[in-house]
């Protein structure tokens, strides 16, 4: 990899973004990468939106991706992937969770998708991820977990399923880390 | 040792490797993962830590221990620093004993933050105590330690401040990582030496005189200090930066981003600041870029000191750089841009086509509060004035809610509704949570018993400091490090005020709460109801634990 991998991973408070982003953070150390993520804590975790930068490559300054350099967009919520498209170019990639967690004033579903689609084209992997966890493994909170397998299997980010789940056991408290390994490991047979 | 860390937690890995005896602060964002993280390794590190009622009291605590001879910590958010303020500048006078570290988070762009974008560098003017500034979780470690060091070094506090961005910045980070897992908790000593620590006239004039011998000491070892370096680019070029905190990252980038290779003069002291390095720095350059989020300062002490180095270097700073919300790549890029007449790369990005409304926080789901706002809005008649503080109850002020009509600072409603009571007939009710009530509502509920106001007023009690990650309080019988405690009772403290007209209710049980509004709002007295109940997340992962064992 000669230049760096850039990945905003965006959705709503609560949805166990900052767990998904330690082990990204964690995989990539394994595999000798320099890494640099940014997160937010407090007001903005009370149902507000979320967005976590990750930057990983040989040498990483700034924390933050640049608008329209993410390589990735990881989108827990359909809505949060579209507000931050000016992360994206039009070669990034959008893996986007197919769940609206609505509120007032909130885009219809099918407006947003119709967005997403326009903007990404056939750069958009619309996955039911949410669904897929709650139905597999009756815990939705494990989407995110779910995506980061989906985009190691199908090669949408530079890291090997191993190190990742190397970062996964070192990680998650022993009693959830079977589930997380479950998740994970999901996307690659589908 | 090297590890994935949190800027937070680098903090705490430096304190620990540091030899840290005492903790104390107050939690807030973006600075609470600290106490936080003591909270789970104290006893088994054989430190002691607790949350203290709040900064200012967290910051007394830390001066009587390293007073006593141990190694403190104090931690806290930006506005924390003014709450704890009235300490702070006698510590500077009176030095320290043992070494202490005041750790200060401040939240450019306010992410985390009502009140203001407050800058705290600018304590350094105020107290005359050292402040580092790091700019990853490497320098959160590396700082952490030599702040310590130079606290034992120059018997002064040190400021460690740090921002959202590095705070909450995750990278690898070399460390000792000493084992201090049969560390038993040490105990200090307190030899008595009112000459140092009473600041009574006029011994508190020598004092001073003390103070500004020690910042001349400090001043020649920050000359020194690795932490200040030049880096990068050629020294002969005639545009050079000076960076300070994360904006040093940024322009690395930038200069990345643009092909430049400038030198790039980094900053990890704000107080002293190295004026002759900053001198030799500025003398050969035509312009220079001051990198720096928030407020000038760093650029107004440059434009004094080339002065003297070098009256025509042109020095640009907040003309080029915004004074508002914090910096990123983009910004630096295009202040470079005008430095350099180099043309700024373009950043292609994709637009969502559409506009997309903003997601305001909002209560969680089950959340007691819901059962409390709509009531106070329903039965309120039309005119009421709705006080609002700090904490999850803020949310009174969004949608659907939209009762909040001032909020200020901790504890900040006690005080304006008193006011806003005395000053007309209007109706009041005032909206605090258990936290903010402990750390500062109680002096202005007493004022307004004392002068005779009458605000109802109505704790959102739900029996832990929910907002900022569910750290316990005086209300709820429990310390940091899990001691049982009493519980303070709000209703009992409100009573020793003063206030005659009180009550405790469970809020799911709304029509109560709807009868004391009507019987307490018409009242010449204060009142107070208090709403108690558990927050719906923590009752929620109680419930969890239990079943899990």
């Amino acid at each position: 990899m000669d230049k760096n991998f850039n990945i905003i991973v965006t959705g709503v408070g609560g949805q166990g973004i900052i767990t998904l982003v330690s082990i990204l953070d964690s995989a990539c150390l394994i595999e000798g990468y320099d890494i640099k993520s940014s997160e937010l804590h407090g007001l903005s975790q009370r149902g507000g939106s979320v967005i976590i930068h990750a930057r990983f490559g040989k040498k990483i300054n700034s924390p933050l991706v640049p608008k329209g350099k993410a390589d990735l967009i990881i989108g827990l919520e359909s809505m949060e992937a579209l507000r931050d498209a000016d992360f994206a170019n039009s070669k990034t990639i959008f893996l986007v969770n197919k769940l609206s967690m609505p509120f007032a004033g909130h885009l219809p579903e099918n407006e947003v998708l119709e967005s997403l689609k326009k903007i990404a084209g056939k750069n958009l992997h619309l996955v039911e991820a949410s669904k897929i966890c709650q139905e597999e493994l009756q815990k939705e909170v494990l989407s995110g977990v779910y995506l980061l397998g989906y985009a190691v299997y199908k090669n949408l980010i530079p890291l090997k399923a191993g190190s990742v789940l190397r970062a996964i056991k070192e990680l998650v408290p022993e009693k959830y880390l079977d589930m997380n390994i479950k998740a994970f490991n999901l996307a690659k047979t589908s | 040792m090297k590890k994935v860390l949190l800027g937070n937690e680098a903090v705490v890995q430096g304190t620990l490797d540091a030899g840290v005896d005492f903790v104390s602060g107050y939690p807030g964002c973006p600075s609470a993962e600290i106490g936080d993280e003591f909270g789970r390794i104290a006893r088994e590190s054989g430190v002691y830590a607790e949350w203290s009622v709040n900064e200012k009291v967290g910051l007394e605590a830390a001066i009587g221990a390293s007073f006593s001879g141990l190694k403190t910590l104090v931690n806290m958010k930006s506005f924390g620093i003014n709450v704890c303020s009235d300490s702070l500048f006698p510590l500077a006078y009176t030095g320290t004993k043992a070494p202490m570290v005041i750790f200060v988070g401040d939240d450019p762009s306010c992410h985390s933050s009502a009140q203001s974008e407050q800058d705290s560098r600018g304590y350094a003017y105020l107290s005359k105590i050292p402040v580092l500034d790091p700019s990853s979780p490497q320098e959160c470690y590396d700082f952490t330690k030599l702040g310590f060091e130079i606290s034992e070094k120059f018997k002064v506090p040190v400021i460690l401040r740090s921002t959202t961005r590095v705070a909450h910045q995750r990278a690898p980070v070399e460390f000792e990582g000493l084992n201090r897992k049969s560390a038993s908790p040490k105990l200090g000593n307190f030899v008595k030496n009112p000459h140092q620590f009473c600041t009574m006239p006029p011994r508190v004039m020598e004092m001073k005189e003390e103070l500004l011998e020690k910042l001349k000491k400090i001043s020649a070892y920050a000359e020194k200090s690795k932490i200040n370096k030049i880096d990068g680019g050629k020294i002969s070029s005639p545009v050079g930066i000076i960076a300070t905190g994360i904006s040093y990252l940024y322009a690395k980038e930038a200069m990345e981003m643009m092909g430049l290779d400038l030198p790039i003069l980094k900053l990890g002291f704000f107080c002293p600041l190295p004026e002759k390095l900053i001198g030799s720095f500025i003398k050969g350059k035509k312009k220079i870029l001051v990198a720096e989020e928030l407020d000038p300062y760093l650029e107004k002490e440059i434009k004094r000191i080339s002065k003297d180095a070098n009256p025509k270097t042109e020095i640009f700073g907040k003309n080029v750089l915004p004074e508002i919300g914090e910096l990123d790549v983009e910004k630096v890029v295009l202040a470079l841009a005008k430095l350099t007449g180099k043309k700024a790369p373009a950043f292609k990005k994709l637009s969502a086509g559409v506009a997309i409304p903003r997601r305001t926080a909002r209560l969680c789901e089950g959340c007691p509060y819901w059962n409390i706002l709509p009531t106070i809005k329903k039965v309120a008649p039309e005119g009421t004035i709705f006080g609002g503080d700090i904490g999850c109850n803020m949310i009174a002020g969004l949608a659907p809610h939209n009762i909040q009509d001032y909020l200020f600072s901790m504890g900040a409603s006690m005080g304006i509704s008193h006011g806003v009571s005395k000053a007309t007939k209007q109706k009041i009710i005032s909206i605090i949570g258990d936290g903010t009530f402990f750390h500062s509502g109680i002096p202005g509920l007493i004022n307004a018993v004392y002068n005779k106001s009458n605000p109802l007023i109505v704790v959102l009690d739900n029996r832990i400091t929910a907002m900022t990650g569910h750290q316990p309080n005086p209300g709820m019988g429990k310390t940091l490090m899990g001691d049982v405690v009493e519980e303070l009772k709000i209703e009992e403290i409100a009573r020793a005020c003063g206030v005659k007209n009180i009550k405790v209710l469970d809020p799911v049980t709304a029509p109560e709460l709807e009868t004391a509004i009507k019987e307490f709002l018409p009242k010449e007295e204060v009142s107070i109801i208090i709403c108690k109940r558990i927050c719906a997340l923590l009752e929620r992962r109680l419930k969890r634990e239990k079943e899990n064992g």
